[in-house]
């Protein structure tokens, strides 16, 4: 994780689309009256949507139509690894490197990266269409490695399936989401390693009329003793 | 009323007490960070930690609420290793520089880790390094050091009232900052100096000049402003150091203003350590004897109505005292301490006190505020109404211009006639008052000292009359001083006598000719340039306005080099302690009105301090209750008359220069180019 700061160079000035506005506004009556400061991470990814990037601008914005103090708003920003603090391209990509990932093999889905875009971490590439970002647990460790375009996540990377991937995007053919060897979902991959047996219930075999009787006699017992004491 | 066991001792506490209060109760030290009395409770610095009976963790004692049955113990085996290995955690990014901290000596984290840690770290991989940020003249930052307590960050979004200090970033990599590093804004901000537990605020004019260990430690009293904060002088040798507060709930609970704490530099500078007489048109060194006798040329035979006295806003009741009965003795009914013209009605005093107290503002549940800008001429008594505010329940009133209070309130207009449509019920805010149950009303003397003074005072009356302001214990009219010395000069009764002169006819009579010599005593503040054709005698300790036009400066002693009594706005006398000694001849001021009167021919009854204090006992029973508040007589004062419909002036434009302490300190000069002439622009920080 890199130090977040705010961008040395920043746009002039920020206003939400009228749509944005609209939608902006309908997030903040979500909240109760006096409340609306709670809308701060919605909103702010609604400015990240619009500009691919959160802007000291936007940070002001948001804290004028919120009512709250800038340095509540930055902090806020600043915490969050999701909002991006400098521009990004196009396709951002995030490559998450922590621990299951990196035992499934997300170092070759990075150098897969490295290789394709000629670009490290944090860097964009020249014609402005890819951010390599290396980000902490995505969520989704089950499919591991795990690489984010933006809002898409695929799967089950490996260094070829990677590069076809970041192929893809650039042709502006992206393929769907999901894992990248085609299992459905989290399932596990291949055949079936649990709960392989017969899943009949057991408890159908059980004997009531026995159980029964044995509980009436149970009870008769208890009372008997009850009259001798 | 929950019971709970703390250390084998069984104490009983209120409900929602904190784990950690109730162990201060039972007699247990429990070492911490983040957790302050007077702010919102954080938790994040795990200091605290204590060991609770059939809990399965330690406990942060300053979060958790002590409950029924608690069995608390906080020196058992878990507790002692909890709290060693948080300690080992916060040692592990903090630097070992306390030889070149300025808070070494003085630092929590130094004596806790004495106390608490372990005697040595295992860390040995590389420490982190924050770059520093710029927060103002006041407050110098070496974030490296910080251990993110956010006591600051608390601090001026609570008590200073401008949320602009914030911890950005997360993890490692956080950091306390202002927003992109401006300075902090507050008239309170040296406070976060005092509040922060390791040396990353600290006060940047004091930085790399003295030890802890190396100072002589005075309480005293602060003249800046009419609050009387209670502050303690730190001074090595002949030298002020250091000002910082000292705990007083009545007053200024444990804050102190900047212009208060940051001043005392000017102490150092324009200071008069010698007597000078103006020869052939220049001000030229003498002795005491020869300036002495070129007052007495002046004084002996003259008729006492061609002298008069001023005093300045921050004279002593001695002095002032001392002065008065030679100007009696020499038969001059002209002395005034109301530098500034303010209609005060001397005659009664619950017409010029903060009646309701400072403390007592906690009660109030609404506030009106005439003609006064509290953030700038009192910061202490404005963190008090935002204390009040923050509490809820409270609606407060402001006639004047809207300035930034750090807490809401209704506009309820610029000129002075809002005053009067309130005294005769037209204003919809005249029912708020007569519904409130203890209202109260602050008169400035943005108000009281325009032309109308008197027609607002008698209103403000009016107000308290018809209102219900003034019932039973409840006092809610309220005059806010700006000038230490107000008080104290109305009670020695420095005010113009039997067809006596006021401060503005005696600036008009010497301007033409009726008026042959003016003694000024710290008096500042008044238009030195009416006093051209009067002989001047200037007695004060800097040279400012009141000495460049003087023809015999008398040097006297700034509020740090005398014993000094002097009287807060709500009445309180409070006893100022000499710190070090008046530089050069300089002498104390009593006793240099006391030698002349010697040289004039009218030796004054007393030889020592307590002769004067004697003398001021016997005069108002105000001096015979130090550091208490005597109740006022509410009686009719004001004069009715009308009020004229033009906007209030607030008596102070630059918080940092009021006086000639503050206008000789550097710090204050630039705070003043930083936060009133507009800052220098420059961003020293690590922006980006």
């Amino acid at each position: 994780m890199s130090l977040r700061r705010l961008a040395k160079e920043q746009p002039e000035s920020f206003v939400f689309t009228d749509e944005h506005q609209a939608r902006a506004e309908k997030i903040i009556a979500k909240y109760p009256a006096g409340y609306q400061a709670s809308a701060v991470i919605p909103l702010l990814d609604l400015a990240q949507r619009q500009d691919r990037w959160v802007t000291k601008p936007a940070i002001e914005y948001i804290a004028a139509m919120l009512d709250m103090d800038v340095i509540r708003v930055l902090e806020v920003a600043t915490f969050y690894t999701m909002f991006n603090l400098n521009p990004v391209g196009k396709s951002h990509i995030q490559v998450c490197t922590n621990l299951p990932c990196m035992l499934r093999g997300c170092a070759d889905v990075v150098r897969a990266c490295e290789d394709k875009l000629g670009v490290k971490f944090g860097g964009t590439t020249a014609d402005g269409d890819f951010t390599l970002s290396e980000v902490e647990c995505a969520g989704a460790c089950v499919n591991a490695p795990i690489v984010a375009v933006d809002d898409d996540y695929y799967e089950d990377l490996d260094y070829e399936s990677m590069g076809k991937l970041i192929d893809a995007i650039k042709a502006g053919n992206p393929p769907s989401p999901g894992s990248a060897t085609g299992r459905q979902g989290a399932a596990p991959a291949g055949d079936r390693k649990s709960l392989t047996e017969d899943p009949t219930p057991t408890y159908s075999a059980r004997d009531w009329a026995a159980a029964k009787q044995k509980f009436e006699e149970a009870q008769e017992a208890a009372r008997k003793a009850k009259e001798n004491a | 009323m929950p019971k709970l066991t703390v250390d084998g001792i069984e104490v009983e506490v209120e409900p929602g007490v904190t784990i950690l209060q109730a162990a201060e109760q039972a007699g247990a030290e429990i070492p911490r960070f983040c957790y302050h009395d007077r702010l919102s409770i954080a938790g994040n610095c795990r200091m605290c930690l204590v060991d609770v009976e059939k809990s399965p963790k330690p406990v942060a004692s300053c979060a958790m609420p002590a409950g029924e049955g608690m069995v608390v113990h906080t020196k058992s085996e878990r507790a002692v290793k909890a709290r060693n290995g948080v300690m080992e955690f916060l040692l592990i990014n903090h630097p070992l520089d306390c030889p070149i901290c300025d808070q070494g000596g003085e630092c929590d984290l130094q004596d806790q880790a004495l106390a608490f840690g372990a005697d040595r770290g295992r860390y040995i991989e590389q420490k982190r390094a924050v770059k520093d940020k710029d927060m103002g003249p006041i407050v110098s930052t070496i974030m490296t050091r910080c251990i993110h307590c956010t006591r600051c960050v608390r601090f001026v979004e609570e008590i200073g009232g401008v949320a602009e200090i914030g911890m950005t970033g997360r993890g490692e990599d956080t950091e306390i900052t202002t927003y992109l590093e401006r300075a902090l804004t507050s008239e309170l901000s040296g406070n976060v100096v005092d509040l922060c537990p390791v040396g990353a605020l600290t006060n940047k004019p004091y930085a790399f000049t003295a030890r802890s260990w190396e100072l002589r430690k005075t309480e005293s009293v602060d003249v800046m402003d009419a609050v009387g904060t209670n502050i303690r002088v730190d001074s090595r040798g002949r030298e002020v150091m250091r000002v910082l507060p000292r705990l007083n709930e009545w007053i200024n609970e444990e804050w102190l203003a900047d212009k208060s704490r940051n001043a005392c530099d000017g102490l150092k500078y324009q200071r008069l350590d010698k007597p000078y007489v103006r020869r052939d048109g220049k001000l030229q060194a003498a002795s005491w004897d020869e300036a002495f006798a070129a007052i007495s040329e002046k004084v002996t035979g003259a008729s006492g109505s061609r002298l008069a006295a001023l005093a300045g806003d921050t004279a002593d009741c001695e002095s002032m005292l001392a002065l008065k009965d030679l100007m009696t003795a020499l038969g001059s009914p002209n002395t005034d301490c109301r530098q500034d013209g303010a209609a005060l009605d001397p005659n009664v005093r619950a017409s010029y006190l903060f009646n309701t107290t400072i403390a007592g503002i906690e009660d109030a549940d609404v506030i009106l505020l005439i003609g006064t800008d509290p953030r700038k001429e009192a910061p202490i008594l404005n963190a008090r109404i935002r204390k009040r505010f923050r509490a809820g329940g409270v609606k407060i009133g402001v006639i004047g211009a809207a300035a930034d209070l750090t807490y809401d309130y209704d506009h309820l207009g610029l000129t002075a006639d809002v005053v009067a449509r309130i005294a005769d019920g037209s204003h919809p805010f005249a029912d708020v008052l007569k519904n409130a149950e203890c209202p109260m009303l602050v008169i400035g003397m943005g108000a009281l000292s325009r032309a109308d003074g008197a027609a607002i005072l008698a209103t403000g009356h009016a107000i308290a009359d018809s209102t219900g302001m003034v019932s039973g214990d409840w006092n809610g009219f309220n005059v806010l001083h700006t000038a230490a010395a107000r008080v104290g000069g109305l009670d020695v009764g420095f005010t113009p006598g039997d067809g006596g002169k006021n401060t503005q006819a005696i600036l008009d009579g010497a301007a033409s000719g009726d008026i042959d010599v003016v003694y000024l005593l710290g008096a500042d503040e008044v238009d030195t340039s009416k006093l051209d054709k009067a002989f001047v005698i200037y007695q004060g300790h800097h040279g400012d306005s009141g000495a460049h036009g003087a023809d015999v400066i008398l040097p006297g002693a700034a509020y740090t080099e005398k014993n000094g009594t002097y009287v807060n706005t709500e009445g309180r006398a409070q006893y100022g302690q000499r710190v070090i000694f008046p530089p050069g001849d300089a002498r104390e001021d009593w006793s240099i009105v006391r030698a002349l009167s010697e040289r004039v021919g009218h030796t004054l009854p007393y030889d020592s301090l307590e002769q004067v204090r004697a003398r001021l006992r016997n005069l108002s029973p105000v001096f015979n209750h130090m550091d208490d508040v005597v109740v006022a007589d509410w009686e009719i004062f004001g004069q009715a008359g009308s009020i004229e419909a033009s906007a209030f002036t607030y008596p102070v434009d630059n918080y940092y220069q009021t006086d000639p302490i503050s206008r000789a300190s550097q710090t204050m000069a630039q705070c003043t180019q930083e936060f009133v002439l507009g800052g220098t622009g420059k961003a020293t920080g690590t922006d980006g």
